[in-house]
């Protein structure tokens, strides 16, 4: 025979980064979702903004996992949705950057106080609102970055956390 | 002539027109009264008022399959609209090209639960391949267009274009259609297979020992080019081939290398093969949990190439091994001219031993019965249909349920598109209307539904459509007084307990059809069954035919949910057998 049969797939469930272009049209966003709760697919997070205002495309990034044959389902059904024009995996088709955006509240007074603004500081976030007791802190990066950092601000006062989810784009010359 | 202001309603008519769409059923309402008008003023679609939307869905689905074309439905907003919806999710599991277009409030109400207002494009959005919402009558002939092009394309499937009343309303320049092919911006699907995962697969068929041709509606929907050389190949190589429930037809039923059907209530014969065999052909079938049975025992020592439209369809319950996206007629014809081309010698010692294993399942003859000269076996009356049809012009539709199984296995077809049946969703009351659909299709053909008492009441009021048109559709119904599916797996997983499966007060159809101004004929006993098929087929209208059967017959052979291919009931000898195993594990199984 030519070639072996194929090894059962593995098992492990592994996270991917998955950019969609969409038109951006009435419901694309209900069906793209849609997809995901009536498959039973996971959505860890997702956002979504238009990116071509001459032709109306927007543009989907969903951090998801799965097993192999999963991720692969989720992106032949997703390809399957009619105002779908392009879809990339960044997580396998070569290095990409990620980033993610938080705006994290934080009350106090004394020592808490300085001390946040020292971590903050450390993590290169921003103050972008100050009052005498509370900060609004800006911070971007990896989501790692930003659980660490909401990790420390949790003793310091945390009061809410507003996330953008991940954006993603692949390195180097060429587009998706 | 190229340019003319029309209104939204007339435009609809007019792309409808030009798309060579014959036929519309549908149910009016006040949402979409503008369309009504518009065809009340013309005369080159034709409307098949329905009695309920419902039913539309249905008809069009089995105009659609019988005849390769678009089916359109025209049903109004809210009621009109829900009502739909079992259709349509018929229609995406099952890949029939349908348009359903609905009325919707004017655009100003959306959003303001005004009266007869409901989410349609929301609550239909998972049951659909696509769907429009229409919200400037300018948009209107694209959209209408594109609309027509997705259902068809690829793999097909219902689209709806919801249509609020203002746009009906509304006029806008009308363009005729270009003769140009226009590419859609982003629906492009692939027709063409791969060369070199072709040349693989024929590969892998000519080294093959114990090969297998499994195919199934993807052939079919591929059109009759697809069946032809579908046909033309696996005489070519000589191989054996096994059809799925929606696939019927797609190879002769009477050929010797079919095997039959496979699956749940597949032949023993389909089923041992798709267990052993080294070679596996899928062609436009989906590996379905009703065909697979237990994956992880599915065909364990096979090579695997699938043959699909839909990217999606691959891998998604079975890992293959040769996957090829396209068209089923396009890869066959590549595939025949590669193998043409190669003049494969095969392994002759090989391929003898395969046929004679399967002569030795063959010889099980598990479509065997018990026969009885007092009470009429299910079985009996459709060999018995199947034997004073098979020299007519003859299209078979089914409900759901024992009666489908039962026509799957003992009716036998030898060419697409004859064979209608829900085997996605498995939707009661599918049959009846579907049968409308054909018979419209084909005025001169004889069109019979195969239904159970149970199916057939869950769409009885479209009777009224069958007369009105002057549709001579046969319904033959095989009434055990039970949704008897239902009963079967009471029986064999539930103990025994018949809970609400026994359906009480039946109407007398004969009178029922009476009342209906159709035929009305009833059979008792076996020595009566010939006699009513024969009336039957000679009724110039509408006929019910009540063949009473045996109650407590069950559907064999049967694979039990969760087994594997080699594990069939082959009986009721078999019964006690599924009963002892029958634990809590088998009755979360669907």
């Amino acid at each position: 025979m030519a070639f072996e049969t194929r090894p059962p797939g593995t098992e492990i469930i592994e996270r991917h980064v998955i950019s969609v272009l969409v038109d951006n049209d009435v419901g694309v966003l209900a069906r793209v979702i849609g997809l995901f709760s009536g498959r039973g697919y996971n959505i860890t997070s997702l956002t979504v903004a238009e990116v071509d205002p001459g032709q109306a495309m927007s543009r989907i990034t969903v951090v998801t996992s799965g097993t192999e044959m999963i991720i692969e389902q989720i992106k032949a059904q997703l390809d399957r949705v009619v105002p779908v024009h392009n879809i990339a995996d960044l997580t396998v088709e070569g290095p990409a950057v990620e980033r993610e955006l938080a705006l994290i509240k934080v009350r106090g007074t004394g020592n808490k106080r300085v001390e946040a603004l020292r971590i903050a500081d450390i993590f290169r976030a921003r103050a972008i609102d100050s009052t005498i007791n509370s900060f609004v802190f800006e911070i971007s990066g990896a989501t790692d970055k930003l659980d660490a950092f909401i990790n420390l601000m949790r003793p310091l006062g945390l009061v809410e956390i507003s996330r953008t989810g991940v954006v993603a784009i692949a390195r180097g010359a060429k587009g998706i | 002539m190229a340019k003319r202001k029309l209104s939204g309603s007339d435009i609809i008519i007019q792309c409808l027109v030009d798309a060579g769409v014959d036929t519309v059923f549908g149910y009016p309402g006040g949402a979409v009264l503008p369309i009504y008008d518009a065809i009340f003023n013309q005369n080159r679609l034709r409307h098949v008022l329905v009695r309920q939307e419902g039913g539309a869905v249905h008809m069009a689905e089995g105009y659609a399959r019988s005849t390769g074309k678009l089916g359109v439905v025209l049903v109004t907003s809210g009621p009109g609209a829900t009502n739909a919806v079992t259709g349509l999710a018929d229609a995406l599991m099952d890949s029939i090209p349908v348009l359903c277009l609905t009325g919707q409030v004017p655009t100003h109400l959306i959003g303001n639960d005004a009266f007869q207002e409901a989410d349609t494009t929301g609550i239909t959005r998972p049951c659909t391949k696509h769907n429009y919402l229409v919200k400037d009558v300018n948009d209107l002939t694209r959209q209408l267009r594109e609309a027509m092009y997705v259902a068809k394309s690829g793999r097909p499937g219902p689209v709806v274009v919801d249509l609020p009343k203002d746009v009906l309303v509304n006029e806008a320049l009308y363009e005729a259609p270009s003769p140009r092919k226009v590419a859609h911006k982003t629906y492009r699907p692939r027709i063409k297979g791969d060369q070199r995962q072709i040349r693989q697969a024929v590969e892998a068929i000519a080294g093959a020992k114990r090969p297998l041709f499994y195919c199934g509606g993807g052939v079919v929907n591929s059109g009759p080019r697809a069946s032809r050389l579908l046909t033309e190949f696996v005489r070519m190589t000589g191989d054996p081939i096994t059809l799925t429930l929606m696939g019927l037809g797609a190879y002769p039923a009477t050929d010797k290398q079919c095997l039959g059907m496979v699956g749940m209530h597949g032949t023993y014969e389909s089923n041992l093969a798709m267990h052993d065999c080294d070679v596996m052909v899928n062609i436009g079938a989906r590996f379905d949990d009703r065909v697979t049975g237990l994956l992880s025992e599915f065909s364990p020592g096979s090579i695997k190439i699938h043959v699909d439209i839909d990217p999606s369809s691959i891998n998604k319950n079975i890992a293959v091994d040769i996957p090829i996206i396209g068209d089923c007629a396009s890869v066959l014809a590549d595939m025949i001219k590669v193998w043409k081309e190669m003049k494969p010698r095969r392994d002759r010692k090989a391929q003898a031993a395969w046929w004679a294993e399967i002569a030795r399942w063959r010889k099980r003859d598990c479509l065997k019965y018990g026969h009885s000269d007092t009470l009429i076996k299910p079985q009996y009356a459709l060999q018995r249909l199947y034997e004073q049809t098979r020299e007519r012009d003859c299209y078979i539709t089914t409900e759901v349920g024992q009666h489908q199984m039962w026509a799957a296995q003992y009716l036998k077809f030898d060419e697409p598109n004859r064979w209608m049946t829900s085997g996605g969703l498995g939707t009661m009351g599918y049959g009846f209307p579907a049968a409308i659909g054909v018979q419209v299709a084909h005025p001169e053909s004889t069109v019979i539904d195969v239904a159970g008492e149970a199916s057939f009441q869950m769409n009885i009021q479209e009777m009224s459509t069958a007369m009105q048109y002057r549709l001579p559709v046969k319904v033959f119904i095989l009434n055990n007084q039970y949704m008897g599916m239902v009963r079967q797996w009471q029986e064999l997983l539930y103990g025994g307990r018949y809970s609400e499966s026994y359906t009480a007060s039946l109407p007398d159809f004969v009178k029922l059809a009476d009342a209906y101004g159709a035929l009305g004929l009833r059979a008792t006993k076996p020595s009566e069954v010939d006699g009513v098929i024969e009336q039957m087929l000679d009724s110039d209208r509408l006929t019910i035919v009540d063949v009473l059967v045996d109650q407590t017959e069950n559907c064999f052979p049967m694979i039990p949910s969760g087994a594997p291919h080699n594990e069939m009931l082959m009986g009721p000898e078999d019964e006690a057998q599924a009963q002892a195993q029958g634990n809590e594990e088998g009755m979360v199984l669907v």
